[in-house]
């Protein structure tokens, strides 16, 4: 069994336009190269500097994976990974 | 173009105001990215007059909703309460939506308020008109 990740629209352009892919890994980190491998490209728009980017909200089910770990969060196979932008901002 | 319902424009203007002097922050879901219908009120659970941020929790539960609604976020809307109704630098590098209607409301002046429309497309800001209806003429697709 597989992991199944949501890619948000504005990163569909690295999926091909799909909504939802497959990938493995034990960690989030591993998770990502294997993203990154089938959909390059990716991986710059997650991680900036050796963490996960703040533009960007990542879920291993519903946790948030900022706080299980950020990149070594675990991850098993069947569980849904979540990728959504961030939303926010502000006048200054 | 941004066409939008007056209730749908009057819910946002009262959010901001009930927020003020923090910014108030929120979506308008509907069938297609035209077609703005459900208001949906967030917390910023950054409660800052400067700042506005989805909490992550609320974040995912407003998705999975949508999604289970086959819904998109039409309108992605939030207040500046002193300064203009403008995106921000700061709105330009988390705008992560790219089909959507990003609403500004300023509430820097008690008596009036600013409701301006923008798309945000890989940085660059356009400014869209805003045309306020008292209903949709037709069905969403037709």
């Amino acid at each position: 069994m597989a992991i199944t990740v949501s890619i948000p629209t504005i990163l569909r352009t690295h999926t091909g336009g799909e909504k939802s892919v497959e990938a493995s890994g034990a960690t989030l980190a591993e998770v990502i190269d294997s993203l990154e491998s089938n959909h390059g490209g990716l991986k710059a728009r997650l991680v900036k500097d050796g963490t996960l980017h703040r533009f960007v909200n990542i879920y291993v089910n519903d946790e948030d994976v900022r706080f299980a770990g950020g990149l070594e969060a675990k991850v098993a196979d069947g569980d849904n990974v979540t990728i959504l932008p961030a939303v926010a901002g502000g006048s200054r | 173009m941004l066409v939008i319902r007056r209730d749908l424009v009057e819910a946002v203007v009262e959010h901001a105001r009930r927020d003020h002097p923090d910014e108030a922050c929120g979506v308008i879901a509907g069938p297609e990215r035209d077609r703005p219908e459900r208001f949906v009120p967030m917390l910023n659970a950054a409660r800052s007059p400067t700042f506005y941020e989805f909490e992550s929790g609320d974040l995912l539960r407003l998705y999975r909703e949508m999604d289970a609604n086959d819904e998109v976020p039409s309108v992605i809307y939030h207040s500046h309460t002193a300064t203009e109704a403008y995106p921000s630098r700061t709105d330009v590098s988390y705008a992560g939506e790219p089909d959507a209607h990003y609403v500004l409301v300023s509430t820097r002046e008690p008596d009036s308020h600013e409701f301006r429309s923008y798309r945000i497309v890989d940085g660059q800001i356009t400014e869209e008109p805003v045309t306020v209806v008292e209903s949709y003429e037709s069905s969403p697709g037709e």
